[in-house]
């Protein structure tokens, strides 16, 4: 079967095992384009490893993934990132000694070319890709509503901003597809419905976006479809509203056969 | 916006000063002290490589003489009595540069998924690797001359020109010390300009990152195998430069020249000085070729003057105060004496807000 053109990624079996313990098994979902695709369930069930195998730094041991029309079953993160998946990741992993516009200059990494040559002559190609690229990295800072100086280190802003400095680094990689492990964590109210903007800002520039979260109001209140992932088995799939009245999924977060 | 080299480095004062140095030493100190600043910018040249592969790219390579080795090898074979032939240094130079570099990408190819720790081992292991084969290489085809080493070796020179020679000018007697001050005070300047230009790229951007962190470099389209590749690359050609012109001043190599802890000392120059900062690392350089050199000199007649009698041998009183400078140094300036602004931040005690363990992307998949 040929997947509807609409399918920007698709997941078709995955399976992944760590020694004895399998963290994800046979899991198949697929997001559409546009979307803002939410995965939630609790914790150790397998959120973060599927987000690891989609960009890359897992090997699955199971099962492939189409991602724009490309099959990938081994795949290393700086391809994948190149196809245009792009992530943040859970406990931050900001380059901290580096500035804010660096960060997301290192992100503009691969859209740019200047080699060895170009940064050693700075002939006028690399002047004007090195000239675009800090334009960018500006913009970008706008972009995800960080104020403070661009020359402050990462480590030293707040933890929000760091948070969206993460996600403006992975948007300067020019994503289709961007996937963010749990950008809310540890978010005050605030920050948080600023973030909720934001996302829906990312969306309707034309990036889908994959959503690790354990804040389910902002699933529920964000996503167009969400699954639910429990022990590496995916237990439900759909619109949040059916979701959220699944059994299985009641049963999943609040224990046993609970009504 | 960092400071534009043309506006640092060749603005008259501090031209002339460098261009003047070697006749002020020698008026000074005498002639042996010019010499010794010639081999203080050979050993800055090998700490600007290395400092491009531990200072920019944070991979501990303690094998890094390897690479002076067979720069200086090069230019020893191809340049000497050993086989007859005496290529001209503008071919053997770019040459030793070239084999230097293709022997970085062979080191640094099996060392891609080491980090820490054990890439300091296994670099370790091929700086020796090295030294023993150059020892060895004698039989049953003589190609080093082992342990006797090459010399007769033919001195620099272009054209008709040789660095070698000494002459009259305006007065001044200018000898072979001071002309290789010149070409060696080129070629770092070149290094220097090189390692600039490269740090405030995107090429010297991604080697931070990586250095930074090394999973999310990559998570953000950082191929860090050939980035990691083209630092050990770009450090062994600045390492093989500076080889083939040791071996063309100095006439003679062996394989004692090359040992671990030659390999320690440009580590030390670099980590003294201020890893990451091209002005600290000529610093290091300056400081730890001249203070051992002063201290040789000094330490007898101290003690002379002192006690009556020289108590202590001056050379391991050297090697002791030398242990003292840099622990000493380590505990009230952990960043180096002139840290980049990036290290000294690194070392501050506000580190707690962004705390990432260092795994490389080869942990993260198994």
């Amino acid at each position: 079967m040929t997947p509807p053109s609409n399918r920007l990624l698709e997941l078709t079996g995955v399976g992944k095992h760590f020694g004895g313990v399998t963290a994800l098994a046979d899991v198949s979902l697929h997001i559409h384009h546009g979307d803002i695709y939410g995965l939630i369930g609790p914790n150790g069930a397998g959120k973060t490893t599927l987000f690891n195998v989609v960009t890359g730094l897992y090997q699955l041991d199971s099962g492939s993934f189409q991602f724009a029309g490309q099959s990938y079953t081994r795949c290393k993160p700086h391809l994948l990132a190149q196809a245009g998946i792009a992530r943040t990741f859970q406990n931050i992993r900001l380059f901290a000694n580096m500035s804010a516009l660096e960060n997301i200059m290192v992100g503009r990494h691969l859209r740019t070319r200047t080699g060895i040559w170009g940064a050693l002559t700075r002939n006028a190609a690399a002047r004007t890709e090195e000239r675009a690229t800090v334009q960018r990295a500006r913009e970008l800072l706008d972009y995800v509503g960080i104020t403070c100086a661009h020359q402050t280190l990462a480590k030293h802003l707040s933890y929000g901003e760091q948070r969206r400095l993460e996600i403006a680094r992975a948007l300067a990689t020019e994503p289709k597809l961007l996937a963010l492990d749990e950008p809310a964590a540890g978010m005050n109210a605030t920050e948080t419905v600023a973030l909720k903007a934001l996302l829906q800002k990312i969306r309707a520039s034309g990036i889908t976006v994959l959503l690790i979260e354990h804040d389910v109001k902002l699933i529920m209140g964000l996503c167009d479809r969400v699954a639910v992932l429990d022990y590496g088995k995916k237990i439900a799939e759909g619109a949040p509203e059916e979701v959220r009245r699944d059994p299985a999924v009641i049963a999943a977060y609040l224990g046993g056969e609970a009504a | 916006m960092k400071i534009n080299l043309n506006s640092t480095l060749f603005n008259a004062p501090i031209a002339i000063a460098l261009l003047a140095l070697p006749f002020i030493i020698d008026a000074l100190f005498g002639h042996g002290w010019v010499r010794i600043a010639d081999f203080a910018l050979l050993y800055i040249m090998l700490a600007l490589g290395l400092n491009i592969v531990v200072g920019y790219a944070g991979l501990l390579d303690l094998g890094y003489i390897a690479f002076f080795a067979v720069g200086a090898y090069t230019y020893a074979l191809l340049g000497s009595p050993q086989f007859g032939l005496h290529w001209p240094m503008y071919v053997v130079l770019p040459l030793g540069a070239l084999i230097a570099c293709g022997f970085g990408v062979l080191l640094g190819a099996p060392t891609l998924k080491l980090r820490g720790d054990y890439l300091a081992i296994v670099t370790l292991g091929f700086g020796e690797i090295i030294r023993i084969f150059l020892n060895n290489l004698n039989a049953p085809v003589n190609i080093t001359n082992g342990p006797q080493g090459i010399s007769a070796i033919d001195p620099l020179q272009i054209g008709g020109f040789s660095f070698g020679d000494s002459f009259e000018w305006m007065g001044m007697r200018v000898d072979d010390v001071h002309l290789h001050y010149y070409l060696f005070l080129a070629f770092t300047l070149l290094v220097i300009f090189v390692s600039r230009r490269l740090e405030d790229s995107r090429i010297g951007r991604a080697w931070v990152a990586i250095r930074e962190d090394e999973v999310a470099a990559s998570a953000m389209g950082i191929n860090t195998r050939n980035i990691k590749l083209l630092a050990f690359a770009m450090g062994a050609t600045f390492g093989g430069i500076s080889g083939g012109l040791f071996a063309g001043f100095q006439g003679f190599v062996s394989p004692e020249s090359f040992s671990l802890m030659e390999s320690i000392m440009v580590l030390c120059m670099v980590v003294l000085g201020g890893m990451g900062n091209i002005g600290g690392v000529v610093l290091g350089g300056v400081l730890l070729v001249a203070l051992p050199e002063l201290f040789r000199h000094a330490a007898g007649p101290v003690q002379q003057m002192l006690l009556g009698k020289v108590v202590v041998d001056p050379e391991s009183l050297r090697m002791l105060m030398f242990g003292l400078a840099l622990i000493l140094v380590m505990l009230w300036r952990p960043a180096g004496l002139w840290p980049s602004t990036q290290r000294r931040r690194e070392f501050d005690a506000d580190d707690s807000v962004l705390h990432q363990e260092q795994e490389t992307v080869y942990d993260a998949s198994k």
